[in-house]
């Protein structure tokens, strides 16, 4: 009898603690989702109660829209860049941080500051002063110097100068946080594994890197790359800022954007195109997971 | 290898070393440039910024900025402060509540159903929140949320990885403290607010920094909801100004050095939090 009321209790308390986040993720997290599968199979524009079935149109249009596609393909060349050049500069930061000797606290900070700093005020510095098209501009003004002519960066999907733009926007922005995983993995890394490596006459600098260094390291940067792809996917910000009115180099969120609140406000065919993505991200975050071993890495935790 | 210590040696780590000093100095210098210039943009005339040849920094710092920033009425830029402000400290606050409530409740109130829910949770992981802002439009919308506070605030707080991280930390929150306020005669309840908040104050400063700063830098969803101007936030005024007709250079950049005010302070005072709280998200993720 004291035993089914102490458990009654606990169970009280349990959905005491749970029940509030509980009861948000369902209504603003599941119930969307499950509304939107829903409103995939209808033709519904401008209209979230929609009555025309129209199966699984909404997916076939989605696929075969050239848009569509293509921002598929621009998210792919975005991450297949992004990834290594940010996971290669946030490594190389952290060992240069990691040897300073002096003033090392204050680099750390220099690098980490612009982590601070959001999507939109960065893609404004970069639109209105770095590759401003214009004179002006801060590259123009620097390559000037040299005698080259403007550059339009992000006018002009030919020659595509918007990728530079793009791709360090987001290198300047987000480095310091993979700087700073790094770091303290760096030094974790047992000093005894040097002298080791010393005494067995390892060279210093590249051997004791690619032998020592970098397998240790094999973790957080596994880490890292999967947080790095699964930012790139949700990359809207500086696409959105720097790219507003042009029609290249959309990634998949600008795409669904405008397909669902642009002038058609086509929810039936901008749910399917989320969904679509959601299963394509569940499946390279799995693929990813199987390929370098990182669900493994936390059941070992 | 080499343990001799002699003047070639030593004059080769020296090399060595002004060799890195250069090589940080020089990427050092590179990360501050986009700051210097919103500090140089922002203080000048659009004479200056558009002028024929660089001008290192203005002359004649345009203080005046400001007021005009404040007084242009195409965009409502202190609005947007304010709902920034709101929208940031009620998101934090909120988070933080139902996020870590449920984090305990997952790591230390045994239910048969714990796990359940603990799916739940990890479920929304694998899906980014932004992926889902269609369907979250439509709840909104449909709630007639859309343009108001209430909008720009709740649907955020749920966030799936914010509770793993709570319950990853109490996991290893020592059980003896618990216990012994358990023998003192309190309930989970009691014993949460009285001995595991109090003794995990760094953790949620941690977690409120990061948190702070997501939700001031945070756009999609804010330009999703922010239909009308009234609702803007700082990071959709930012926005507005890059689509605007006219370009006042000099009232842009005034309002993005404003918009990174909060951040500046966050770095001044915060930061061995806001490192502790990349670290924390970073190696859990």
């Amino acid at each position: 009898m004291a035993r089914t009321s102490v458990n009654k209790a606990t169970a009280r308390s349990f959905w005491l603690f749970t029940g509030p986040f509980l009861i948000g993720l369902i209504v603003f997290v599941y119930v969307p989702i499950g509304w939107s599968a829903w409103l995939s199979l209808f033709e519904a524009r401008s209209t979230v109660t929609p009555t025309t079935f129209v199966g699984l149109d909404n997916y076939v249009q989605m696929l075969t829209d050239e848009a569509f596609v293509d921002s598929l393909v621009t998210f792919t060349v975005f991450a297949a860049i992004v990834t290594p050049v940010t996971w290669a500069f946030s490594l190389t930061l952290a060992l240069m941080v990691n040897r300073l000797r002096f003033m090392r606290a204050f680099f750390r900070s220099v690098f980490f500051l612009p982590t601070a700093c959001s999507f939109v005020a960065a893609s404004l510095i970069w639109k209105m002063s770095v590759f401003s098209g214009v004179r002006f501009g801060l590259a123009n003004t620097v390559l000037g110097w040299f005698g080259i002519d403007n550059i339009a960066w992000l006018a002009s999907p030919d020659p595509p100068w918007y990728w530079l733009v793009i791709v360090t926007v987001r290198l300047w922005l987000q480095s310091g946080f993979y700087m700073i995983l790094f770091l303290a993995a760096l030094q974790n890394i047992p000093p005894s594994l040097y002298e080791a490596a010393a005494i067995d006459g390892a060279e210093r600098g590249w051997q004791t890197f690619r032998y020592i260094t970098l397998p240790q390291l094999r973790a957080t940067s596994t880490a890292v790359i999967l947080l790095l792809l699964i930012a790139a996917y949700q990359a809207f910000d500086e696409f959105f800022n720097l790219l507003a009115k042009t029609t290249w180099g959309r990634p998949p969120l600008v795409e669904l954007y405008f397909t669902a609140l642009g002038e058609n406000q086509d929810y039936g065919r901008g749910s399917a195109g989320a969904l679509i993505l959601t299963v394509l991200i569940c499946v390279v975050t799995l693929l990813q997971g199987k390929f370098l071993g990182f669900g493994r890495g936390e059941e070992e935790k | 290898m080499t343990t001799v210590t002699g003047p070639a040696a030593r004059r080769r780590s020296v090399l060595a070393d002004t060799g890195l000093y250069l090589a940080v100095g020089v990427c050092a210098l590179l990360f501050l440039v986009p700051f210097y210039l919103i500090v140089r943009n922002a203080l000048s005339t659009d004479a200056e910024i558009t002028g024929e040849n660089w001008q290192f920094f203005p002359t004649d710092i345009q203080w005046g900025n400001i007021g005009e920033l404040f007084s242009d009425p195409t965009v409502p830029f202190a609005r947007s402060l304010l709902n920034s402000a709101v929208v940031g400290v009620l998101h934090t606050i909120g988070t933080l509540l139902v996020s870590s409530l449920a984090g305990y409740g997952l790591a230390r109130i045994p239910h048969r159903h714990a796990n359940k829910v603990f799916f739940l949770v990890l479920g929304t992981l694998m899906v980014p929140a932004a992926v889902t802002f269609v369907p979250s439009f439509v709840l909104v919308s449909s709630l007639g949320w859309v343009s108001s506070l209430r909008g720009l605030i709740i649907p955020g707080l749920f966030s799936g990885f914010t509770c793993f991280l709570f319950r990853q930390f109490f996991l290893g929150f020592p059980k003896e403290l618990e216990e012994a306020a358990r023998v003192d005669g309190l309930g989970h309840w009691g014993a949460y607010w009285r001995i595991v908040v109090p003794n995990s104050l760094n953790f949620f400063a941690a977690m409120a920094t990061i948190t702070f700063i997501s939700g001031w830098n945070s756009f999609l969803w804010p330009l999703v909801i922010g239909q009308d101007q009234e609702a803007w936030t700082v990071q959709v005024a930012l926005s507005s100004y890059m689509t605007n007709q006219t370009v006042n250079f000099h009232l842009i950049f005034m309002a993005t050095a404003i918009s990174l005010l909060p951040l500046v302070f966050v770095f001044l005072f915060l930061q061995r939090w806001l490192v502790q709280g990349v670290a924390q998200t970073g190696i859990k993720g």
